[in-house]
This record gives C-alpha cells, sequence and structure tokens, in this order.
C-alpha cells in the first residue's frame, strides 16, 4: 500500500474506533466521571481532611493525580481489549486480516482508539477533578507526554489481552486480578515513602509507580521517583509491549490457524 | 499470461496433528468461472483459508495473478475479494459503515467508496438497506451484503464460499445473473458450493477435492463426458402397457405413467422412443434422474477413498 492508502486505513480504523465508544459513551464516558467524583468525594474531602498533607502537599491534591492516570489507565486498556475482542468475536476481524492493511497500521488503528478514549477520560476526570481542588500544573509538557506514553502503553497491553482471550471472561482477568491491584499499589493513595524498605523496592517493579509519579510531577511537581528514570521506564514497557503486539500480528497467534 | 490462481505442493497441518491439505495443486485461468468441490471436511475452505491468509500454510506456494503470497501478501490481497462462508461483520454496524470500513483498508478513499457503495447496493438490490444495521437484514441480504463487501475494492479474483447457502431460490437465481455479469466482465470466480446443479449452470472448469485431495482437475463438460452411465425418469401420456419389453435398455416400471430407464454411454435416445413408440407408448417428457454432475461427484469420492 502506498503511504497515501495507508493513511486512509488508518483514519477508517480511527473513525470506526472513536465512533464505537461515542456511540455508547454512557457505558465508556460516564462511568469514569461518576466513580472518579465519588473517589474525590471519599478520598480527597472525607477522609483526606482527616489525613492532613502528604508528600508536601494536600491529600487532596496528592490523590487527584494518581486517579486522573487511574482512569486514563482503565480507560486505554479497556477500549483496545473490548474493541478487539468483540471484533474477534464476531469474526469481523478477517474484515482486516484479509485486507493489505500492513499490521503497523493496524496497531496504529486501534491503540489511537484506546488512546482517545483515554485522554478524553482525562479531560472529563479533570474537570471533575477541578471542582474538588484547586489544580495548578507544573509541567504541561510532562503531563501531555505521560498521558499519550501511559495510554500507549496500555491500549497495546489490551490488545495482547484480547489476542489471547478466549471467551469475555478472560478480558476482564487481567483489569480484575492485575491492574487494578497494580494501580493501588502504584502510590495513587499513598507516597512510597510510608511504605518499610522491602515494600517500597517490590513497588519499583510495579509499572503503574512510575506513571503515577511522572503525572504527579507534571501536576504538582513532586514524585517519589526520578522524573527522567520513570520516562525511561514507561518507555521500555511500551517498547516491549509494542514489540510483542507487532509480533502477534505478523504471526497470526491466535488470529489466523 | 499468468493464471488468476496458482497453487503448488500445498500442505496444511494443523496444530492438533490433521493434516488438511496434502499437496494440492491447482490452476485457475484469468476469466474461469470455477467450481472447488468437496464433501465437509474436504480441504475446501482451508485452501480459500490459505489463499486469502485467514490460515498460514505449512508448505507449498500460491500465486494470485503471478504473484506469490510468500513474497508480496498485500499485492495478492488486493487482487482478492472473499466472501466466506460464515457471516464475518460487526452486525452493529449499519451496511455503509461495513463497506465504508472494507474500502477504507483497502486504502480507497471516501468519496470513492460511497460511489462504489451506490452501484453495488443497487446492484445487488440492498440500496433502501443502506443505513440498516446489519443484524436486521435475513440471511439472503447478509450474504449479498458479503459480495457487495468483497467487490469493494474491485478484485480480479473473487472467491466465494458456499454464497447461496441459505438463500432462497429466486434470490438465487438473480444472484447466479449478478455473478455471470461481473464474470463476464472480466473477474475471475471460485465457488465452492454443495449445490451442484449450481456448479453445473454456473462453472466452466472444476476441481473436486478430497481429503486434501485433488480428486479431478477438468471442465465440466470433459467431467459429464466421462459419465458412463445416467437414469431417466420417462412420464407417458397413457398407461404404460402390461408388458413392456425394450430390448437393450434397462428399464424399471415406477407406476402407470412413469418408467425409469439406465442408458448407457453411447445408447441411442431415438433408438429408445422408437421402441417406446412401437408398443404404443407416447412420451410426454423425460427428466434426469439425479444431477449428473452428482453422479460424477459420488462416483468419483467412491472412486478416490
Amino acid at each position: 500500500m502506498s503511504p497515501y492508502e495507508q493513511w486512509i486505513a488508518l483514519l477508517t480504523l480511527m473513525r470506526k474506533e472513536v465512533r464505537r465508544y461515542t456511540r455508547i459513551w454512557s457505558q465508556t464516558l460516564l462511568p469514569s466521571a461518576i466513580t472518579m467524583s465519588l473517589y474525590f468525594l471519599i478520598f480527597g474531602s472525607l477522609i483526606g481532611s482527616r489525613i492532613g498533607s502528604m508528600g508536601g502537599v494536600s491529600y487532596m491534591e496528592f490523590v487527584v493525580p494518581g486517579l486522573i492516570m487511574m482512569a486514563i489507565v482503565t480507560n486505554s486498556y479497556a477500549n483496545v481489549v473490548s474493541s478487539f475482542f468483540g471484533s474477534k468475536f464476531n469474526n469481523s476481524i478477517e474484515e482486516l486480516l484479509v485486507s493489505p492493511t500492513p499490521n503497523h497500521i493496524i496497531l496504529l488503528g486501534f491503540v489511537s482508539g484506546g488512546v482517545s478514549r483515554g485522554m478524553l477520560v482525562a479531560v472529563i476526570v479533570t474537570t471533575v477533578a477541578s471542582l474538588f481542588v484547586d489544580l495548578n500544573i507544573h509541567s504541561y509538557a510532562v503531563v501531555v507526554a505521560v498521558v499519550a506514553l501511559t495510554s500507549i502503553l496500555f491500549s497495546l497491553c489490551g490488545l495482547i489481552n484480547a489476542v489471547f482471550a478466549n471467551t469475555f471472561d478472560d478480558i476482564n482477568i487481567v483489569p480484575t486480578f492485575v491492574l487494578t491491584p497494580l494501580t493501588y499499589l502504584g502510590g495513587v493513595f499513598y507516597s512510597l515513602e510510608l511504605l518499610p524498605d522491602f515494600w517500597a523496592s517490590v513497588s519499583q517493579a510495579n509499572p503503574l509507580v512510575y506513571v503515577v509519579n511522572a503525572f504527579r510531577f507534571g501536576v504538582l511537581g513532586v514524585s517519589d521517583v526520578s522524573v527522567e528514570f520513570a520516562f525511561g521506564m514507561i518507555g521500555v514497557f511500551t517498547l516491549v509491549a509494542y514489540l510483542y503486539a507487532a509480533h502477534l500480528l505478523r504471526t497470526g497467534k491466535r488470529l489466523r490457524t | 499470461m499468468p493464471h488468476a490462481l496458482e497453487i503448488r505442493g500445498l500442505e496444511k497441518v494443523y496444530a492438533n496433528g490433521l493434516q488438511a491439505l496434502k499437496g494440492i495443486d491447482l490452476e485457475v485461468a484469468r476469466g474461469d468461472f470455477f467450481a472447488l468441490l468437496g464433501p465437509n471436511g474436504a480441504g475446501k475452505s482451508t485452501t480459500i483459508g490459505v489463499i486469502c491468509s485467514l490460515v498460514n500454510k505449512t508448505a507449498g506456494t500460491v500465486r494470485v495473478n503471478g504473484v506469490d503470497i510468500d513474497e508480496n501478501f498485500p499485492a495478492a490481497k488486493r487482487q482478492l475479494g472473499v466472501v466466506p462462508q460464515e457471516f464475518n461483520f460487526n452486525v452493529f454496524e449499519s451496511v455503509e459503515d461495513i463497506l465504508i470500513h472494507q474500502a477504507g483498508y483497502y486504502g480507497i478513499p471516501l468519496r470513492t467508496a460511497r460511489q462504489r457503495i451506490d452501484t453495488y447496493l443497487a446492484k445487488l438490490g440492498l440500496t433502501d438497506k443502506r443505513h440498516v444495521r446489519a443484524r436486521m437484514l435475513s440471511g439472503g441480504m447478509k450474504r449479498r451484503l458479503m459480495i457487495a463487501r468483497a467487490l469493494i475494492h474491485e478484485p480480479s479474483v473473487l472467491i466465494l464460499d458456499e454464497p447461496t447457502a441459505g438463500v432462497d431460490i429466486e434470490m438465487r437465481r438473480s444472484m447466479y445473473e449478478f455473478l455471470r455479469e461481473i464474470n463476464a466482465a472480466g473477474t475471475t470466480i471460485i465457488l465452492t458450493t454443495h449445490y451442484l446443479e449450481e456448479a453445473e449452470s454456473l462453472c466452466k472448469n472444476i476441481a473436486i477435492i478430497n481429503h486434501g485431495q485433488i480428486v479431478t482437475n477438468t471442465s465440466i463438460k470433459n467431467l459429464l463426458r466421462e459419465l458412463h452411465r445416467e437414469t431417466f425418469i420417462l412420464d407417458a401420456r397413457e398407461p404404460l402397457p402390461e408388458v413392456l419389453a425394450i430390448s437393450g435398455f434397462d428399464t424399471t416400471r415406477v407406476d402407470d405413467f412413469c418408467l425409469e430407464v439406465q442408458i448407457e454411454k453411447g445408447q441411442d435416445l431415438a433408438e429408445l422412443m422408437s421402441h417406446l413408440h412401437q408398443q404404443g407408448v407416447t412420451i410426454l417428457s423425460m427428466r434426469n434422474r439425479e444431477n449428473r454432475l452428482e453422479q460424477m461427484f459420488v462416483s468419483l469420492l467412491e472412486q478416490a477413498s
């Protein structure tokens, strides 16, 4: 395919993905706004007011970046895993597989759907958060870069999950048993400084730690880990996920017989 | 000029050890209307799956209009349109969206796609269903939608896997007309079907596949010429005589007005009619007891096994 034809194929996939989640906005966009409002209300306002400061800022300010990032992670992941698995389940993925669309365009198309939903949810949740706390962004560049990289990373993870999933139950296992615990243990609600040394070291293996802290630095200017190192780790995780997802599409594992 | 499809030594062994294809060789000329016949599990869908990249082959080569799928699969795919046996579109999308998406995957701009959608929906009688969600279509309409989708990038080779399954007779006939029309316009058509009369009426050439091997590959005319014996049903105007002796012909009385006759290759039908006329029997109509191709098909499969 010529670059122009690839561009058309990519636009087609992006349009299809965006239309899919906006058509069912009450299932894809609204829940995050409601859930995060409750988090802000309960953990931020009610409980947070009794906790005092954390990491040098009020507890409410401390949890907001982590909660926004949590919404981005779950939404970008959920968008790709459900869309790609849905295509597998109803065999419409064959429309793409029999076409000359290159694998990198297929990957980019599905990931762009996840990234756009992650970013849209980020805007919604940030708007909700601004009702509870004044947000003075420390570095817009860092915020945008972290949001983009994180939504790309978790969109890729969603696609990998979808390739291996055989049933709709399989696409809920990773978010429930892996993603949610990693998010809660990734420093959304607490500073790593509060952990004993051993558990603080164990937390270094959690990619969510880097995502949450890099974003918190972008918003508040505070972080438990070096921002440069966090970006490096997110970059490595993203590269590995991309290479693996590309390998799965190239070999046709679980897609071709 | 290269063949529309050229398959050499195609083998497929599935992960469970099943050898679905055992070294298939097949050639389909450009512009042909070709039938690939075989019983369930013979390897038809696996062959089509390999050609359109849904099945990874174990060995062999496949060329589409001279393009080797191992060397340049995207170029080969561009020349192929595939109508699979099972519905494989998102039933929650509208007919138009399904076609626009498929066009987009082939790099066709939206404006061109819309023009082609107008054309193919009109030809396939789906214009009024353009904005209807696919789940609301009948089985026959869904199948026609898949044909429109396979043609949206105007391929030179169209592969149809059981295209008329679940389609009513009237719609089947209009589909035949449409397929004849696009074949006459130059599109090579490869068809798998269980309706042998469909293959006989539409196709010029035929391959029969069984247990992953090509049993025969010839023209339909040649194949039928090899048929040594045919059974005809004759309907008489008046009740048949109690004793009916026709020398040289194997006859069976079905009822008072109906006679079954075995005609060997080389026997003269005029001679049969003459014998009947001499005994005062006037024949009103005559028909094959079975589809001729079906007889040949069964005979070949029996020989192969």
